[in-house]
């Protein structure tokens, strides 16, 4: 998703959406201070918060309780205030399936400044051509008659439910889309979501009968560099991977991490300028899959270089006992320069590095459970 | 009839009762969404469910019909159940 500029002179402000509201962290020009405001929404869970790149002003956030149903709040004015979608994601009457929340929020194309995409959980993917007021259903999508066989059962898949994520929109082309479904795998488009076709050849599934089929994986998180479209990243249940277009096959990067650490983890970052740059959180996905920094010691993996190679950055963050788990949507870079790496936890945690990763300083603590964080 | 809005809803009415006009417990919900913008949606999917933790009571009696006639109702009473942390 491209982020505003910070060398434009807009100071970096941080979205954390957690389990129980919407907070703000914003920073001084050096990004050295930092100023907590919020919540909104107190109580509600907001499982994404995403900001306008293209304006500047307008802020969505996908918003539930625990009782009541899924629906989209919108702000023009960066978060002063907020209006409720006239009508939210929602599945075709008669179609049988519930939209329980929205889980991804992506700004359109470039070319289309009032377009919004949505993916939800389960597995659905809509668009709204106003802003986020109103939301349609993909048919090309939601009614393939292959949806169900890529996506299985809306009760199957992963415990908080399957989700539809990682909505990527080719910066050079409208038509050309990209998304991650878990479960189902990662999924092309080539005209603006009428069709889609299966793009996870390389990727394992080793949790199925058949370990390399083609489709049915995990994606946890896939990200296009903004420079180099055609190179993407993803973090996967299975390992890391990069595929360079017009390629099919995904190269495992994972390989390269260090045993003991292993390749499991939920987000994916990517540095704005340098395609080779990339971030990752390694969490510990061995026996029942704790799901926790491995060991209890937590650190961030950058490579430089594409994923042929890793290096730890664990310099300020906790040296042992420190069991964290971050999400898949709760890790991001600005545009800072040097580049400021941002992750929230849920232990309700905000980690931030000023220097790529090099050293680490908590930004905020005692916030509930983060479900993403964001730059805006 | 009289409504008895939950306080999770009251950020849609701003009261905790309302009136509102319908000859089914559906054709009521339709009513209020009418005047206030979304509330039916959070308690009622896009299939025609009452959503899970949503519960109606039509003259203290609990129902989760919506196309219960409404004879003679009086009061309305919508109730959310919250649990856990």
């Amino acid at each position: 998703m491209a982020k505003l500029d910070l060398a434009r002179g807009r100071r970096a402000t941080l979205l954390i959406a957690t389990r129980k509201g919407l907070w703000q962290l914003s920073a001084d020009a050096p990004r050295r201070k930092w100023r907590l405001t919020g919540p909104h929404f107190l109580g509600h869970i907001v499982h994404h918060c995403a900001a306008d790149p293209r304006d500047s002003k307008t802020i969505l956030a996908a918003v539930r309780t625990g009782h009541l149903g899924p629906t989209i709040f919108r702000s023009t004015d960066r978060g002063r205030s907020w209006h409720e979608a006239q009508r939210p994601p929602a599945f075709r009457e008669g179609s049988g399936r519930i939209v329980d929340h929205t889980f991804w929020l992506a700004p359109g194309h470039a070319s289309e400044p009032r377009t919004w995409y949505a993916g939800t959980s389960p597995q659905g993917l809509f668009r709204s051509e106003d802003g986020g007021a109103t939301w349609e259903g993909v048919d090309g999508f939601n009614e393939h008659p292959m949806r169900k066989t890529w996506c299985g059962g809306d009760q199957d898949g992963t415990p908080d439910g399957p989700t539809l994520h990682s909505i990527l929109i080719d910066p050079r082309d409208r038509q050309h889309l990209y998304i991650g479904m878990s479960s189902g795998g990662v999924f092309e488009s080539a005209n603006r979501g009428a069709d889609w076709r299966p793009l996870n050849a390389g990727v394992k599934a080793d949790f199925l009968p058949e370990p390399t089929p083609e489709f049915g994986h995990d994606p946890h998180c896939v990200r296009q560099h903004p420079v180099m479209p055609d190179r993407l990243y993803q973090q996967n249940h299975c390992g890391i991977y990069r595929l360079d277009r017009p390629a099919e096959r995904w190269q495992d990067i994972g390989v390269s991490m260090p045993k003991s650490v292993g390749n499991i983890g939920f987000p994916m970052v990517v540095h704005p300028r340098d395609p080779d740059t990339i971030w990752v959180f390694p969490m510990d996905g061995t026996k029942v899959w704790p799901r926790t920094s491995p060991a209890g010691k937590p650190a961030v993996y950058r490579s430089v270089n594409g994923g042929k190679s890793w290096q730890r950055q664990a310099a300020g963050l906790p040296k042992t006992q420190a069991w964290l788990t971050v999400k898949r949507q709760a890790m991001t870079s600005d545009q800072g320069s040097p580049v400021g790496v941002y992750f929230g936890t849920t232990s309700g945690e905000l980690w931030g590095s000023r220097d790529e990763g090099r050293t680490w300083k908590c930004l905020a603590a005692h916030l509930p459970h983060v479900y993403a964080v964001e730059v805006a | 009839m009289r409504v008895l809005i939950p306080g999770p809803l009251r950020d849609y009415t701003a009261k905790a009762t309302v009136s509102a006009e319908g000859r089914t417990l559906g054709g009521m919900l339709a009513d209020l969404d009418s005047r206030f913008p979304g509330l039916r949606f959070r308690i009622v999917d896009e299939q025609g469910r009452t959503r899970r933790h949503i519960k109606f009571f039509v003259d203290g009696l609990q129902t989760s019909d919506l196309d219960r006639a409404f004879d003679g109702v009086e009061e309305v009473m919508i109730v959310c159940a919250l649990s856990g942390g």
